[in-house]
């Protein structure tokens, strides 16, 4: 066991290097350094002057992966892909284009993300599940038939209808939530529930139509066939062995996005002004900080590969077969 | 059944917590917390985070929305008189200003500028103005600076100033301005005022080089103290100097910015031991000054939060003001004691749904108007002023509006063959653009009437703007039942054809014209206006080609000078005519000196006179030149004068003492709230609405009514 | 000539997919094993309406991709003759709706402007009113009377003329097919009412009417009244939901176009050589598919923006330039999307190696480019069609959320991304402007929908895992 857990993490090395390589060609070659310069710098009164010492003190006068300039080992340590790129392996993320200290950004902000994350996750999961266990309870009836439509319908809309709709109709017509804000501690809580409630109903559709399907499959299958011709009742069979069994795939495919959930959503912090990951990473892209996009692709890879580990551990937690292959 | 359960335990646990939470408080949708609500408190809004709070860098109004409570450079402009007029604010009284010439022999306030080698400015500071408290100022018992020089170990429990447990202050010097202003030439620091500054301040530019000299170690700190600047000097405690060359008369303006704000040595060295950095301790992040206000939480993510500083050297509300001022109730205070508020509070608001309606709601005292929603607030009144429509007076709400000192122009490139040059084909066919870019449907289009058309280079409130006929711009409008009338399209078609382009055709080579507009595409009006601009253009058969590209790619395209038509705007540095002139002065032509005359635009009589106008003091003489150097760039028309923005702001009644104050950005400490009637407003507009919620569940629980008589009757059907 | 065409990178390829999809029809009418599926599809009454509608979107997209310049006046040289601005074939369609541009905001149906301006009377005073549109009923003397007989008349007018034509069509279609099948008029008549026929005629009739009835009314409603309204700089909501089908159904198409060729051939090659090409295309897809992808697009077009003003000279036109942003978009889309479907592939082909006909072929010393070409890659083909048409709707709900943070489509292109974005700003004011982003709403749910519906019967039918439980 303990030999696959280190062969599994063994192969995300060379993972994170294509990732590295792919960022660093994104941002290094495509992109030159001067545009960041220009970029941070402003326009009114920039000289030249100004951008070389920009660049020199975020050290993005290195060349790109050779310096000819520099002795034996520095040839190599000495330039942008050394620096910006390879120092990613360690979680150095150096400072940010405006020159703020990016670690300490992600530390803080990742909590704001997370108490909303959390609380989305496992509300919407006992929710989804419940629907769904209830459509498949009436499988084949009509009330399946226009459930499944209901989801394909709500599943067809996009998020930012939601958003917008929800802020205006709970926040601004009906004024029972903040319409948007954060604070800290149980403070929070008040502007939790509009985007938690508007992130779950934003999911139902999709949520509910999977288990649906994970539950029939299970419902499908020999074991509960038997079950059945012994005699126990339907709701038996649905909650004590179809659910119990489907909750092995439910769970896995929560297993991956777990360590997502740090990063946080994109629209929903910043449709509520909510100071998480997800927002901080929309504020780099529209201010084209692309020290702190580079660092944060790269932080969403590992959490995202940590997410396959982990489900492949669960996995052989679960179904030992699985190990001996 | 464990699903079931869970969903009716959940059900059951939010209306529980709904309720409770409904008792403690009748206004659910309260972004602050409760215990703050009968606080004397100013509530307002940034959009984005500030990039810069350190005064040598900081160049921008939502950065000196915050800095300029907090710093306080040697003057300031006063809050109510018009036309703008400086005073002191650090200073005990208006610096002296002296001429020298090459020898260093005084001469009189009256001698020729060109005789003069440099001009010396005299800055006295008031005493007895403290610090903020600060622990960079902290010393021990033996007068030790407790931590100045800090390990690794000191800093583990450090996150934010507030950690550093000992706090001190200590009294401002004339040292500190001396201090800053040597920062601003630093290499490392990247003022956007070095360039600018370097050209006037004797030894400024050379002061970098003596900087990177004086650096032995990187990362050691460099007491700018030890270095001198040969044209800034201490004379004593309260009391330093400033050599400019030559005469620079608009200098003293540049006085009231932050950049020339005090800056403590302590804080310097304070913020520059290693590890600091990686904690976002910095000028950047932590701002030390003496003004009214201190910055005591900075979360710009989240919100951002002044507090009175206790250390306050104290500053009266004026007593004298403009003959209106008194009927609008501005003078009310006079004398009163500043700041009022006990503490500012900005929040973030990104979005304009929130930010708008937790306006409406009473949540922000002030308001901006996005062009979206101001229509609905505010209506043209039969004078032809805006006022506040019946939804908005029902809720108390003001309207505060001033003519921004901002001008927008469509610059054309003098240097291109077909637009540029001084034929008198180009200068027809500019002058035919001009007329048929209508820029009064623009205004009220895109600006929903929030604008004026601009006559010329200056926009009001600046001298050498006038009023009525004789400011208007007679090439593109002419006067008529009292007021500006846009000439008629027939007439640019006119001048389309004196040029030789009849219908859109180049009578020599037989080809359509063909322009090119070179533009930054962004935001989700930019179809819009780009698609209203090729219309314009059609007018007079011009086929309009846009050609879009990102800020920095547009800057490089003036820089090369491979443009031709563009469009840019200039916000009024100082109250002074040359601070517009300058864009289209010869000299400081893009090409020639990468100065921001970026239509190239060369006029040796129009250079000559701005070199005279400059100098003077305004008056009569004064006016007659600028009537002829407006008369000038109208007539050859290198610019489109566009519009010149109007700034509009609602505010709530509980607020006080706004008047717009387009040069000033420590307005903050004037204002002040009446907390109590503030508090009673919310009450009243943000009761919340149930029944749709109550509807809600009664429709789920109807629908849960037949699904469970299925069940029930499946499992009969089941048993039987 | 009075036009000259013009055609884009987008509309060529657009026409291209076209073609294939045209050609695969042809092919699959004639031959059996791929004609049994599809017919299944079509039998099914979801099946059949949802394709109906999509190929309303579809053909709408397909006019509004036919570009071409006009000619001008007054020139004489030849070659500068024609216009710079390029229009579709749908622009001319709809050229009332294009160019009946009013002052601003307007509400839907509406006959004035949505806000008071000061207005000088006839007698010379300033007063503040709304004042009447330009164009949007224009023709009523009255608005406040007339306005709502006179909309019931028009409405009457294009539903009448609507079931005329409909029913002219379905009656054509039932007396050919009583010929064809040798029964009598009324029988087929009867047959087709009652809905009794080998596939859904009768969902389909029903479907074309309302979409029939659906376009005559807003074509003469919206030729005299702004159906949706009119946005911020008065130009009508609805043209601007009608330009936007095209973005959407290019970048759901497109993006797998161009994704498909790399997702096969990898997926196929790793399946089927194993050994270290497979380790190697495991390790690309498995690192592509490690970057959260909305971060990979934001950092793809955050590069593509600037690499487009470095090169500037390239893509002088707004048009071109932003034809060529949607292009890079689908092909970024493309790039993060295909991974899924190699996996996929890589999988079916581990699968169908090991099946006795491909041993045998191997055995027999056929060539391994002619297995994998005529004996591989025809039997995951199910899986590349699935694959496709469920990732349609996710890629067109995307377009909306990247245009929202500024990574999607250019702003000068008409998207349903743009105008939610836009709308934003809209539904901010008081009282709010909400038809722009109902507006774009009801057609992108629409498409969306349909899409997803369709997607779910393609699979039952294709599937043979499904197909063959049921």
């Amino acid at each position: 066991m303990i030999a696959y857990i280190v062969r599994r993490v063994l192969y995300a090395f060379p993972l994170l290097l294509g990732i590295n390589l792919i960022t660093f060609v994104l941002f290094f070659v495509v992109n030159s350094p001067d545009d960041m310069a220009k970029n941070q710098l402003g326009q009114k009164h920039t000289t030249a002057q100004q951008i070389e010492d920009w660049k020199r003190e975020r050290g993005y006068n290195l060349p790109l992966i050779y310096n000819e300039d520099a002795s034996a080992g520095a040839k190599f340590t000495e330039t942008i892909f050394y620096q910006k790129s390879i120092r990613l392996f360690v979680f150095d993320f150096g400072s940010s284009d405006s020159g703020r200290d990016i670690s300490y950004d992600i530390a803080n902000r990742m909590w704001p993300s997370l108490t909303i994350a959390v609380p989305h996750l496992i509300v919407g999961l006992l929710i989804t599940i419940t629907f769904a266990l209830l459509i498949a309870f009436f499988r084949a009836s009509y009330i399946d038939y226009w459930a499944v439509i209901i989801c394909v319908a709500l599943m067809s809309i996009s998020t930012l209808f939601y958003i917008i709709g929800g802020q205006f109709i709970i926040g601004k017509l009906l004024k029972v939530v903040p319409i948007s804000g954060y604070d800290t501690g149980l403070d929070a809580l008040k502007f939790l529930i509009l985007p938690v409630i508007i992130g779950i109903v934003g999911g139902i559709g999709s949520g509910t139509r999977w288990y649906r399907t994970i539950f029939l499959e299970e419902i499908g299958k020999d074991y509960v066939r038997t079950a059945r011709s012994k005699g126990i009742s339907e709701q038996l069979v649905l909650f004590r062995h179809v659910l119990r069994n489907a909750l092995i795939p439910i769970l896995t495919g929560v297993v991956v996005v777990l360590p997502l959930l740090f990063m946080g959503s994109l629209l929903t912090e910043n449709f509520f002004g909510i100071p998480g990951l997800g927002s901080y990473t929309i504020d780099a892209i529209n201010r084209q900080d692309f020290a702190i996009v580079r660092s944060m692709v790269y932080l969403g890879s590992v959490l995202y590969i940590i997410g396959l580990i982990l489900t492949d551990i669960s996995y052989t937690l679960v179904d030992p077969r699985i190990r001996l292959s | 059944m464990a699903g079931r359960h869970s969903f009716r335990n959940l059900l059951l646990i939010s209306l529980v917590g709904l309720i409770l939470y409904g008792c403690e408080n009748s206004q659910w949708n309260n972004p602050y917390r409760d215990r703050d609500q009968h606080k004397d408190i100013i509530y307002t809004s940034f959009k984005e985070r500030p990039k810069e709070l350190d005064p040598v860098k900081s160049y921008n109004a939502a950065e000196y929305e915050f800095i300029a409570q907090i710093y306080e450079p040697p003057l300031q402009y006063h809050f109510l008189k018009r036309p703008y007029e400086l005073i002191p604010l650090a200073a005990s009284k208006m610096p002296a200003r002296t001429f020298y010439d090459d020898a260093g022999n005084q001469l009189s306030h009256d001698v020729d500028p060109s005789s003069v080698s440099y001009t010396i400015y005299d800055i006295e500071i008031q005493k007895g103005i403290k610090y903020q408290p600060h622990p960079s100022f902290a010393k021990d018992s033996q007068g030790v600076y407790y931590y100045h020089s800090l390990t690794e170990d000191d800093l583990d429990d450090v996150n934010i100033l507030a950690d550093f447990e000992y706090q001190s202050s200590r009294e401002l010097t004339a040292e500190d301005y001396v201090y800053q202003i040597k920062r601003l030439a630093h290499p490392n620091l990247h003022s956007p005022l070095a360039g600018l500054l370097g050209n006037y301040i004797v030894g400024f530019s050379e002061y970098r080089e003596k900087v990177l000299d004086a650096i032995e170690d990187q990362d050691a700190w460099l007491d700018l103290r030890d270095v001198s600047m040969q044209g800034v000097k201490v004379i004593d405690s309260h009391h330093f100097s400033i050599r400019v060359k030559g005469v620079y008369p608009q200098f003293i303006y540049w006085l009231n910015m932050p950049f020339f704000a005090p800056v403590p040595w302590e804080a310097d060295k304070f913020y520059s031991q290693p590890r600091m950095k990686e904690r976002n301790i910095s000028f950047d992040w932590y701002p030390v000054g003496t003004g009214p206000y201190m910055l005591t939480e900075n979360n710009p993510n989240l919100r951002m939060v002044l507090d009175k500083n206790p250390n306050f050297h104290g500053e009266k509300y004026p007593s004298v003001g403009e003959p209106e001022d008194y009927a609008l109730g501005l003078l009310d205070d006079a004398g009163k004691e500043l700041p009022f508020a006990d503490r500012i509070v900005f929040s973030l608001e990104k979005e304009s749904i929130p930010y708008w309606n937790k306006f409406l709601q009473g949540y922000y005292d002030t308001s901006g108007i996005s062009s979206d929603s101001f229509d609905q607030s505010v209506e043209l009144n039969f004078q032809g002023e805006f006022g506040l429509t019946d939804g908005m007076k029902k809720r108390d709400i003001d309207l505060a509006s001033a003519v921004a000192t901002s001008l927008y122009y469509l610059g054309f490139n003098m240097g291109d063959p077909v637009i540029g040059g001084d034929s008198q084909r180009a200068r027809l066919l500019r002058r035919a653009i001009s007329i048929a870019v209508d820029y009064d449907e623009f205004i009220s289009i895109f600006q929903n009437g929030r604008g004026v058309p601009a006559q010329g280079p200056i926009p009001p409130g600046i001298f050498g703007n006038e009023n009525g006929e004789m400011g208007i711009n007679p090439y593109v409008y002419h006067w008529e039942n009292g007021r500006p009338v846009r000439k008629s399209i027939l007439e640019a078609k006119k001048l389309m054809q004196q040029a030789r382009y009849q219908n859109g055709v180049d009578q020599d080579t037989g080809k359509p014209l063909v322009l090119y507009f070179d533009t930054v595409s962004r935001g989700a009006d930019t179809k819009a206006l780009l698609n209203w601009m090729v219309k314009q253009f059609a007018k007079i058969d011009i086929q309009l080609v846009i050609r879009g590209s990102d800020g920095n790619r547009f800057f490089d395209k003036l820089d090369k000078g491979t443009f031709q038509i563009y469009q840019l705007g200039w916000n009024a540095d100082y109250p002074d005519p040359e601070n517009f002139f300058f864009l289209l002065y010869g000299p400081n032509s893009i090409a020639i000196s990468g100065g921001q005359n970026y239509s190239n635009y060369q006029n040796s009589e129009f250079d000559r006179l701005f070199d005279v106008m400059k100098n003077m003091e305004n008056g009569l003489e004064r006016l007659k030149l600028i009537r002829q150097m407006n008369e000038i760039v109208r007539a050859d028309a290198p610019w489109i004068f566009a519009f010149n923005p109007k700034s509009y702001s609602l505010y709530h009644d509980w607020y006080k003492n706004v008047k717009p104050n387009l040069m000033a950005n420590n307005t903050m400490k004037y204002k002040r709230v009446d907390p109590l009637l503030r508090a009673q407003s919310r009450e009243k507009w943000n009761q919340p609405i149930l029944w749709p919620i109550y509807l809600l569940l009664v429709v789920l629980v109807l629908t849960i009514i037949p699904a469970a008589r299925g069940f029930y009757q499946r499992e009969k059907a089941k048993g039987v | 000539m009075l036009f000259q065409p013009v055609i884009l990178i987008t509309d060529a390829l657009f026409f291209a997919l076209t073609t294939v999809i045209f050609v695969f029809v042809m092919i699959a009418r004639k031959k059996e094993h791929l004609r049994r599926p599809w017919g299944k599809v079509i039998k099914r009454t979801t099946g059949a309406v949802a394709l109906v509608v999509l190929i309303c979107y579809y053909s709408i997209a397909l006019l509004d991709s036919m570009h071409f310049r006009l000619k001008l006046e007054n020139v004489t040289q030849s070659e500068y003759q024609y216009s710079n601005e390029i229009l579709s074939v749908l622009d001319v369609l709809m050229a009332s709706m294009r160019t009946q541009v009013e002052k601003t905001f307007s509400a839907p149906l509406a006959v004035q402007l949505f806000s008071k301006e000061m207005v000088q009377q006839d007698d010379g005073s300033m007063q503040q009113i709304y004042p009447r549109l330009k164009y949007g009923g224009a023709h009523l003397d009255d608005p406040l009377s007339e306005k709502s007989k006179d909309l019931v008349k028009i409405s009457i007018r294009a539903i009448v003329m609507a079931i005329l034509c409909w029913a002219g069509f379905w009656l054509l279609t039932v007396w050919r097919n009583s010929k064809s099948k040798h029964s009598s008029f009324s029988a087929s008549l009867q047959r087709f009412v009652s809905g009794d026929s080998e596939y859904p005629l009768r969902a389909i009739a029903i479907t074309t009417g309302l979409i029939t009835i659906a376009i005559f009314v807003s074509m003469f409603v919206g030729s005299k009244y702004h159906l949706f309204g009119t946005d911020k700089v008065g130009q009508d909501v609805f043209y601007q939901a009608i330009k936007s089908i095209r973005t959407g159904i290019l970048i759901g198409a497109l993006t797998t176009l161009v994704m498909l060729p790399v997702a096969i051939t990898l997926g196929a090659m790793a399946g089927f050589f194993r050994g270290w090409v497979d380790d190697v295309i495991q390790y690309i897809y498995t690192t592509l598919n490690s970057i959260p992808h909305v971060l990979l697009i934001a950092a793809s077009v955050l590069l593509l923006q600037v690499y487009m003003s470095n090169n500037a000279e390239g893509f002088d036109s707004l048009t071109e330039r932003a034809d060529l942003r949607l292009l890079f978009l689908c092909l970024i889309l493309g790039i993060t999307s295909w991974t899924g479907l190699c996996r996929l592939l890589r999988a079916e082909t581990f699968k169908l190696r090991e099946m006795e006909y491909i041993q045998a072929a191997t055995a027999f010393g056929v060539t391994k480019s002619n297995i994998l070409a005529r004996h591989i890659m025809p039997n995951f083909m199910h899986i590349v069609l699935i694959t496709v048409v469920l990732d349609f709707s996710g890629l067109v709900l995307a377009e909306a959320v990247l245009s929202y943070i500024n990574i999607g489509v250019d702003p000068a292109t008409h998207s349903w991304g743009n105008m939610i974005n836009q709308a934003r700003l809209e539904m901010a004011r008081d009282p709010a402007v909400w038809w722009s982003l109902t507006a774009a709403f009801i057609f992108m749910f629409t498409l969306v929908l349909f899409a997803n519906l369709f997607a779910d019967v393609v699979r039952d039918a294709l599937d043979p895992r499904i197909s063959g439980s049921e």
